[in-house]
């Protein structure tokens, strides 16, 4: 207990905590966001966690609370509006992504009492990781875990082909809303580290490193899992050092990781 | 005769007003080959997504059978080259043990494949890949939208072979999407032709004599059609000599040819 206890203690072992316990999730979902090209997505739902943290402020509710909620509003309007055809899904994410990014800027400008770090919230506040911030952390880990590991042939499955699935009798839909809730616990968790710009380089460049190497799927979550907890330590040790920012360290070493793996490994055949 | 495994009832697809799919009937039963062809935009895809559920109908009734396990093959396999996935682990996923999985490869012959990667298959392969996944399901319906697309001339003909084979085998019902027409005369019990709505139906030698026929494919195609039902009095050699019979093989092409029309 006293060694636990102190590691906590120390604000660099919890940040270390938090971010292994960040890149543990954002390993399997980054696989997604790469396998389903939702890059751009991810982007927009983080853009808009900012406008989650002004509502949290505006009607007092906790931080993570609101920035989930927002999440998964943005996200049901997003498949509501990409299902109408009438402009391009990336025209629709850019128009929401930084409108949301804007108003969040905009309604917290009005809240002169309320103190916030914005270059905390834009660029991740890794060495400001609370005892509160790794319980969020690790109790959304566990319920993100627990829901891939149940749906993950459904959610594999519905990746690979959309209508096949859906004639086998998987919940095609109801797959996708639990996957956009996962992105959106996600981000409500990793905006500490990161910072709400760059949630999407720790899901997807991780992931985009695996590729290289991974035979199977859930071999490439594993790598995608390994690359991020690179990404987090070797970012943390480069802040520590070298007093740099700790959010896009960890981003930095996570690119470093990839150009590495992409330069040393041979095409797989898988 | 047995309830049908699905029943169309007056359905119809409306794309902005634009009718895709106009007041189609349609029963599919155990045992039968239903082929659906017709123009580019005649809404044979539609239609046949509608009947699996994947399309909204705008009017009509589908009617699947309770309990009624499809094998779908869809159209084409595009998948993320970003996703790993094997061959093995691909069939792996529709839930069958090993031992069927393989089965069901080996029956459509491309069980050597079974440790390749899904992004390395040539068309063909793929073809045979989607229809184990299918077979593999022991479907009571099998689906196809053309299955014949990227295989090669012999191919296709060896394809639409398998496919009646696997009819028989599962005794099962079988209705795809095809534009090879002079292949889809020969294979097929029964043709749809489509456009928007079923402007004819029938046994393949009679439908190549439709009036609806003809004004939807031209008097060239119909003709083509016909042609190739008609029968032999005599074979060609390699040369492109007439063969007749054991007769001798001097004879010039256009005197003995006398190709029946039916």
């Amino acid at each position: 207990m006293s060694i636990i206890d102190s590691l906590l203690n120390d604000f660099f072992w919890r940040a270390l905590i938090g971010g292994l316990g960040v890149a543990l999730i954002a390993g399997p979902l980054g696989c997604f966001v790469v396998w389903r090209r939702l890059a751009y997505f991810g982007d927009t739902l983080a853009h808009s966690a900012l406008l989650g943290i002004a509502l949290s402020f505006l009607i007092s509710v906790p931080l993570n609370v609101g920035v989930i909620i927002t999440c998964v509003v943005i996200a049901l309007v997003l498949v509501a509006f990409s299902k109408t055809r009438t402009l391009a899904t990336d025209t629709l994410l850019g128009i929401l992504a930084h409108s949301a990014l804007a108003i969040g800027l905009v309604t917290l400008s009005f809240m002169p009492d309320v103190r916030v770090d914005l270059t905390g919230l834009l660029f991740g506040d890794l060495l400001a990781m609370s005892r509160d911030d790794l319980l969020w952390i690790y109790g959304g880990a566990a319920v993100i875990l627990v829901l891939l590991v149940t749906l993950w042939q459904g959610l594999l499955m519905s990746t690979i082909h959309e209508e096949l699935a859906r004639v086998e009798g998987f919940p095609v839909e109801r797959l996708r809303l639990v996957l956009m809730l996962m992105f959106s616990l996600v981000i409500a968790v990793a905006m500490k580290i990161v910072g709400v710009l760059l949630i999407t380089a720790l899901l997807i460049i991780p992931a985009a490193s695996a590729r290289r190497l991974a035979r199977t799927p859930e071999h490439m979550v594993g790598l995608a899992v390994v690359f991020g907890f690179v990404s987090v330590s070797g970012g943390l040790a480069l802040s520590w050092h070298l007093d740099t920012p700790a959010g896009p360290s960890v981003v930095v070493t996570a690119f470093l990781a990839f150009l590495v793996t992409y330069s040393t490994t041979a095409r797989t055949a898988a | 005769m047995t309830d049908p495994l699905v029943t169309l009832d007056n359905v119809t697809v409306r794309f902005d007003d634009r009718p895709a799919v106009d007041r189609v009937n349609l029963n599919v039963h155990r045992g039968d080959i239903i082929t659906i062809i017709g123009p580019n935009g005649a809404g044979k895809t539609t239609l046949i997504k509608a009947l699996l559920g994947l399309q909204p109908i705008t009017g009509g009734k589908v009617q699947r059978a309770s309990g009624l396990v499809i094998g779908y093959v869809p159209q084409n396999l595009q998948m993320e080259a970003t996703l790993p996935l094997s061959v093995k682990r691909f069939m792996a996923l529709s839930g069958r043990s090993r031992g069927e999985c393989l089965k069901a490869l080996a029956r459509t012959g491309i069980e050597h494949l079974v440790n390749a990667s899904v992004h390395h298959l040539s068309g063909g392969e793929k073809q045979r890949l989607l229809l184990a996944r299918a077979l593999a399901r022991k479907p009571d319906l099998l689906v196809l939208d053309e299955p014949a697309q990227g295989v090669d001339i012999n191919g296709q003909a060896a394809l639409y072979e398998l496919i009646r084979e696997l009819r028989d085998e599962l005794r099962c019902g079988v209705i795809m999407i095809s534009h090879d027409l002079h292949l889809v005369m020969a294979a097929t019990d029964k043709v749809i032709c489509l456009n928007q709505h079923v402007c004819c139906s029938g046994f393949p030698a009679d439908i190549s004599h439709d009036p609806a026929f003809i004004e939807t494919f031209g008097q060239s195609v119909a003709e083509s059609v016909a042609v190739y039902h008609h029968h032999h009095n005599h074979r060609h050699n390699l040369h492109g000599d007439v063969v007749l019979g054991q007769s001798s093989p001097a004879d010039s092409h256009g005197d003995s040819c006398n190709h029946v029309h039916h």
